[in-house]
């Protein structure tokens, strides 16, 4: 039944295959979206493969935006009790929506807000029992969210965001963050988008459809796969890109997610993205590897 | 459209529900969500009920109309008529002076004339074919109507609003021009939100706060952006837990790109005002009914609360009109009919597809 449900979106991200070891074991994934286009429901999809039966994943969940009704809701609607793995501890919710730095002595207290977020992930982590230390999945929603919380210190949330990395390799968790690339892609040196998107491994972008609204399609997703193993042994990066739609599946009472692939995808958007900036000069070569593997 | 709507049909929005329990004003809602109504009906039809319980609806201002003006005052009204508590906030020396200028429900007679009249206008538009499908839902929504006029009220925006309405129980009025930061007025909303947190099931009272003009250069916050996001994001983070509305209007000119994208994407529901020019030719030329139109309309995002199924809506833009220079409709842009002497053809296939943006306007 696992095998009907699963999506193109799946097998891009390599959820495909068996379930352990977790594929995003180890991997950093980063979802843009736009104001036109929420790219939430991606993540709601990554929390229910995290939860699957099948595999043994623990989540934290940091969640800046949203209350855990509203996640509850809608994962109970794709097939997932959210109260029940709160229970039993593979669901482990942060609310942070009050979380505010004082702005009393700006820069400690916006630093000191993080440092102790980090800690009590850390100590989350380490608290797990053994078999579960190895499949912690942390969940982020959403980065600009965090940059409010910590009064524009963008330099604080990018050492979090670099600590959480680190956790990657030391635990081999996977680390899932959502951002709203439009914020930045107006300002002269988005740092903090740059960096992510060059942490990630793998880049979920959902965008509007240019020809504009329609009713039978929400959007358009990219999925940028970087360096996994090909059935072949090869390892390079794949792209792929659909138009997407949610909707109300009636008789399994859930929401499935109906991907369906669409045109060549637009390469000038991942130009755009991988913007060329003086210091970073090896964009350049990414961008052009990434075109010549698309055209070869 | 028409296919995907048997499929919505066991969860789309049934607007024919009863309102919930003995509250007036408040319906419920898909999701597990309560609605109020927005003061406009028109606008609580295309948001698919009105405005959620616990959502951030963000207005943003055209620095040449005061448009954003009309949907807070019949926001606001209609609170007022269902004794719903008000907190405003307005950068305005006297904020309480604005009360004396909101409209007060229509006496009954014109609705139901305007319903007849809107229903036979309809039926003569035999021309665009497609709105016979978009009416099936309407008569249901207008006899429903009829019978639970207390849900949205017809303004009259020319009759003030009697002032038994606005004692000081159920209004609080704040002004922001003056206080050095926003903790002051956190600090009104905080305890105001605290009298409506939600508690599982039943709904005591629904609240309201309107918020004018946010970043209005008067006030002394105006420019720390960080000050106003952190703001809005605990507005935000106590309004999810409660049952209460807040509706915030601000002029984007007056913030940067990216500050402007960082509010938009914490609205919950985001619509936009735009004037419209006084006697631009080509518009008039391009849209029936030019002439009645005194601004522009945008719907950029639907509350999705509880849910990630996105809300699609048939169009974006609506003009806002008039009707007698006392009642505020929405509608649909509409073209007028193609000059067959001038040859060229408009390309859209009407004002119901949302690609409006098509052709030399920028609405």
């Amino acid at each position: 039944m696992e095998n009907q449900n699963l999506n193109l979106l799946d097998r891009a991200l390599g959820l495909d295959g068996p379930s352990e070891p977790w594929p995003l074991s180890g991997r950093v994934v980063l979802i843009e979206d736009c104001v036109e286009t929420s790219g939430s429901f991606v993540l709601h999809q990554l929390v229910k493969r995290s939860l699957s039966p099948t595999s043994s994943n623990v989540i934290i969940f940091v969640a800046f935006a949203n209350p855990f009704s509203h996640y509850d809701r809608i994962l109970r609607k794709l097939g997932c009790n959210l109260v029940t793995q709160r229970d039993n501890k593979r669901f482990i919710f942060f609310d942070m929506l009050m979380l505010r730095c004082p702005d009393v002595d700006e820069g400690k207290s916006s630093e000191g807000g993080l440092v102790l977020l980090y800690e009590k992930i850390l100590k989350t982590i380490c608290g797990l029992p053994g078999d579960k230390k190895d499949y912690v999945t942390i969940m982020i929603d959403d980065i600009s969210l965090v940059e409010v919380a910590a009064n524009g210190g963008s330099d604080y949330v990018l050492d979090f965001l670099h600590y959480c990395h680190a956790l990657t390799s030391e635990f081999d968790c996977s680390l899932i963050t959502l951002n709203h690339e439009d914020i930045y892609s107006s300002m002269e040196r988005p740092t903090l988008i740059l960096q992510m998107e060059y942490l990630a491994d793998i880049l979920i972008k959902a965008e509007p459809l240019s020809t504009g609204l329609a009713t039978d399609v929400h959007g358009q997703l990219t999925v940028l796969n970087k360096g996994t193993s090909h059935r072949l042994g090869r390892s390079g990066n794949k792209i792929h890109n659909f138009h997407y739609k949610l909707y109300v599946v009636l008789w399994r009472k859930k929401l499935v997610i109906s991907i369906d692939k669409g045109y060549s995808s637009e390469k000038r958007s991942f130009r755009r993205t991988y913007h060329v900036n003086g210091r970073l000069g090896f964009w350049n070569l990414n961008t052009l590897c990434v075109t010549h593997l698309l055209n070869g | 459209m028409a296919t995907t709507k048997p499929r919505l049909s066991s969860f789309s929005r049934n607007l024919s529900a009863v309102s919930s329990s003995q509250t007036p004003g408040v319906k419920c809602g898909p999701n597990g969500t309560m609605f109020v109504s927005s003061g406009i009906a028109d606008l609580d039809k295309i948001l698919g009920g009105g405005f959620p319980l616990g959502s951030l609806v963000m207005v943003m201002e055209d620095a040449e109309a005061p448009h954003h003006m009309l949907l807070l005052r019949n926001f606001m009204s209609q609170g007022l008529v269902h004794g719903q508590p008000l907190l405003y906030a307005s950068p305005s020396k006297d904020p309480r002076g604005f009360l004396g200028t909101l409209p007060s429900p229509a006496s009954l007679k014109h609705d139901k004339s305007r319903d007849r009249e809107s229903e036979q206008e309809k039926g003569l538009r035999i021309a665009w074919q497609y709105k016979k499908y978009m009416g099936e839902n309407q008569p249901n929504f207008d006899s429903h109507r009829d019978n639970k006029q207390d849900y949205c009220n017809e303004f009259d925006l020319r009759k003030p609003l009697e002032r038994h309405y606005f004692t000081r129980q159920r209004v609080n009025c704040v002004g922001i021009q003056d206080s050095k930061n926003l903790a002051a007025l956190q600090e009104h909303c905080a305890s105001f939100l605290a009298q409506h947190q939600r508690n599982d099931g039943s709904c005591a009272l629904a609240g309201r706060i309107a918020i004018q003009s946010l970043c209005a250069p008067q006030c002394e916050h105006s420019n720390m952006d960080w000050e106003m996001l952190s703001f809005i994001k605990s507005l935000k983070g106590m309004v999810r837990s409660s049952n209460a509305v807040v509706v915030i209007t601000f002029p984007p000119s007056l913030l940067s790109l990216s500050s402007t994208k960082r509010w938009q994407h914490m609205a919950d529901t985001l619509l936009s005002v735009a004037a419209i020019p006084d006697e631009d030719k080509e518009l008039a030329k391009l849209l029936s009914g030019y002439q009645d139109m005194v601004g522009l309309l945008n719907v950029h995002k639907v509350a999705r609360l509880n849910t990630q199924v996105p809300f699609i809506l048939e169009a974006t833009t609506f003009s806002i009109k008039l009707q007698k220079r006392r009642f505020l409709v929405l509608e649909c842009l509409n073209q007028a009919p193609v000059d067959g002497s001038s040859g060229s053809s408009y390309g859209t296939s009407g004002s119901c597809s949302g690609s409006s943006k098509a052709g030399t306007l920028d609405f």
